[in-house]
């Protein structure tokens, strides 16, 4: 491991990570997702890392983060709000809700908003399509959205720490 | 001490369940009425979510939906005598779209406490698998072919011949894979199962450990659904302490170890061989077929991969016996299926019937229409691949045969309902949108299809060379259907195709005439 990356900050938590899972079959997924849920993204430095201890080349770990919507290669804002774009959402207006976060956040789909606080994503679905139109907002699902209750949640998020 | 029900369900969560518990038991206290809460899942009756239920002498009353500050009306009024107030319902199980339903998979879901054992046994849990125990595997395997079930995630595979192959591959190990990456719009039966009634799946999961001889199983959730993965994981805790899980189910010889995996938001792992790849820590790139997953599938061992429904339908197979579910249904889809009502419906939720339920019946006698209260003009049936059927079709059953007839699909039983002010041309360049984002990329039909689809209907929408670019469509759908390597490619013309011939008003064509829309 190079000297500059043995002291990464994140470097602490890709270790506990490989260490909590490197035994388990098909490891992979479940070290990304650990990594992503200690550091907030997966360090494109910490690929060789992961790649080395699990004896895979660096291509076939970067070929997983990026082949997965989840995983995140630089950090997000502090929240993560999704909008769910599926066809049971389509049904009743989701896309007047998308335009309304846009134009709230002032940032397009994969945008954080100039605070830091919000990073605007799609989804689709959330499985909560008989009280469409549906958000998630860190991992807390919201039924029946409207451009009001959005609103409300945005203000709560927005709020300075 | 009175027990009070708020579902922990993630569709009652969303409208605001768990304040509405923390207020529920705020108000006990202070007024010395101290209650028993219990999280049960939903009953499905989501325009009443959070619905509250108290248990009184005489049965379980309702009242929904409720907020927090309706808990202390409720008290005030004396719900938990099960008195009337103005969110009152009566009755759970005379709601009149509760009372019609045949709840055989779904039969505890919003009933009992999702992770206690006692509850689950207490409502019939287990009981399948303990005959199951004294089965051979081959006569647990002609079980549930007898039962005629056949895969709930879409496919509609008979589930018994799966895992008859994989009972006749002789292996080291085998594996049971269950697939919870219900990405499908407008179905969420499997989360309200995991959420609702984990323990059916993993009693399910042992069963087919048992019939196959895997000692191991997966459940890959997807990671949308974190209650889902919270609900499964206390009840596999539970199920590893009482002893049905691990070296020796209930003392057996046999051993059966159970995990949740998590996806990683990828539509397509809701293929088969696509999750198995994901599962074993690659891309979640579509397999070719031979060698079938029951040959060579997880970790290139014998797997049956089944999904959510499936599995779950397997307890009370065993334990009422073949005949019981097979005698629900109509023609060779046997038994029941828990429907799910979304998009712009009025009354949206879970119903489980017997096929042979018609469209019709489901979107007006249980969904009460659309919510806006426009006409219906469309319902889409079987998530993002599936047709889209016009009021002239909404006499169909439901049955896997009479779907396919009208090159439709059952899929996994969701119908998202659109009033008239959809656009179907929009609709059509959708499903083409959605196929160009979760393709894996393997095959040129459908990573290089969807997105000239794309191209060509956002031409017929400018109204740029019409005629020909619907002949282009045509035939575009034709090489999709027919290269394609999984159904991803493969189904995404019928939602295109259907909202072209029963819709070409939309496209710019003239209206088709209603006995050419009926075909």
């Amino acid at each position: 491991m190079p000297p500059e990356t043995a002291t990464a900050p994140w470097t602490p938590a890709v270790q506990s990570a490989l260490d909590a899972h490197k035994a388990r079959p098909g490891a992979l997924l479940p070290i990304l997702h650990d990594i992503q849920h200690r550091v907030g993204y997966v360090p494109p430095e910490a690929v060789p890392v992961i790649a080395d201890a699990l004896n895979l080349s660096r291509a076939e770990v970067h070929g997983v983060v990026t082949f997965y919507h989840d995983f995140r290669d630089h950090p997000a804002g502090r929240h993560v709000l999704k909008v769910c774009l599926a066809e049971s959402c389509q049904a009743v207006g989701c896309d007047h809700l998308l335009a309304h976060a846009k134009q709230r956040l002032g940032v397009e789909l994969h945008g954080t908003s100039a605070d830091g606080a919000v990073t605007l994503e799609p989804v689709y679905c959330l499985g909560n399509c008989a009280l469409s139109p549906a958000l998630m907002v860190d991992g807390d699902v919201v039924g029946r959205a409207t451009p009001e209750k959005l609103d409300g949640l945005l203000a709560g998020l927005r709020r300075p720490a | 001490m009175t027990r009070v029900f708020v579902p922990r369900d993630s569709g009652a969560l969303s409208m605001g369940a768990e304040a509405v518990a923390r207020a529920i038991a705020a108000e006990a206290a202070v007024r010395n009425q101290p209650v028993t809460l219990v999280r049960n899942g939903s009953r499905g009756l989501y325009w009443l979510e959070p619905m509250v239920e108290v248990e009184t002498p005489a049965g379980r009353v309702a009242y929904g939906p409720v907020q927090p500050g309706e808990v202390p009306g409720l008290f005030d009024a004396g719900f938990l005598a099960g008195k009337a107030h103005r969110l009152g319902h009566g009755p759970t199980e005379q709601l009149p779209y509760l009372a019609k339903q045949e709840r055989l998979t779904t039969a505890r879901v919003g009933i009992i406490d999702p992770v206690s054992i006692p509850d689950y046994e207490r409502h019939g849990g287990f009981r399948g698998l303990r005959n199951a125990l004294a089965m051979a595997p081959a006569a647990i395997v002609d079980a549930v072919t007898q039962s005629g079930l056949r895969g709930r995630g879409g496919a509609a595979f008979p589930t018994g011949i799966k895992w008859k192959t994989v009972l006749g591959t002789a292996a080291d190990q085998k594996y049971i894979v269950c697939n919870a990456d219900e990405g499908d719009s407008g179905t969420f039966s499997d989360r309200m199962i995991m959420e609702g009634d984990p323990l059916v799946l993993v009693e399910g999961m042992i069963i087919a450990g048992l019939a196959v001889g895997a000692t191991a199983g997966y459940i890959f959730v997807r990671s949308e659904y974190p209650h889902a993965v919270a609900a499964l994981t206390e009840a596999i805790q539970a199920a590893y302490a009482g002893g049905y899980l691990g070296a020796s189910v209930l003392g057996d010889r046999r051993r059966f170890d159970l995990e949740v995996r998590v996806g990683a938001g990828a539509y397509i792992c809701g293929e088969e061989t696509a999750l198995l790849e994901s599962l074993e820590g690659r891309r979640g790139m579509v397999r070719y077929k031979p060698p079938l997953p029951a040959i060579e599938g997880l970790f290139g061992k014998p797997t049956v991969v089944n999904n959510v429904i499936s599995l779950a339908s397997v307890p009370i197979i065993l334990d009422r016996g073949a005949a019981y579910y097979r005698d629900y249904g109509m023609g060779r889809s046997r038994g029941t299926l828990p429907i799910q009502l979304a998009g712009n419906i009025k009354h949206g939720g879970l119903v489980e019937k017997a096929f042979g339920v018609t469209v019709r019946e489901l979107l007006y006698d249980y969904g009460g229409g659309t919510r806006s209260g426009r006409p219906v003009r469309a319902v889409q049936i079987g998530g993002p691949l599936g047709a889209y059927l016009p009021e002239s079709q909404f006499d169909t059953p439901l049955d896997y045969e009479a779907f396919i007839a009208i090159n439709a699909m059952v899929g996994h039983g969701g119908l998202v309902v659109f009033d008239d002010t959809v656009d179907m041309a929009r609709q059509a360049r959708w499903a083409m949108e959605f196929c160009a984002i979760e393709s894996c990329g393997k095959c040129t039909p459908c990573r290089i299809g969807s997105i000239r689809g794309v191209e060509v209907l956002d031409r017929i929408i400018a109204d740029e060379d019409r005629e020909a670019n619907l002949a282009l469509v045509r035939d575009l759908c034709d090489t999709m259907l027919a290269g394609s390597l999984c159904a991803l490619g493969g189904m995404t013309p019928f939602p295109v195709l259907s909202a072209l011939n029963h819709f070409p008003e939309d496209f710019g064509l003239p209206a088709a005439p209603l006995a050419a829309a009926a075909r």
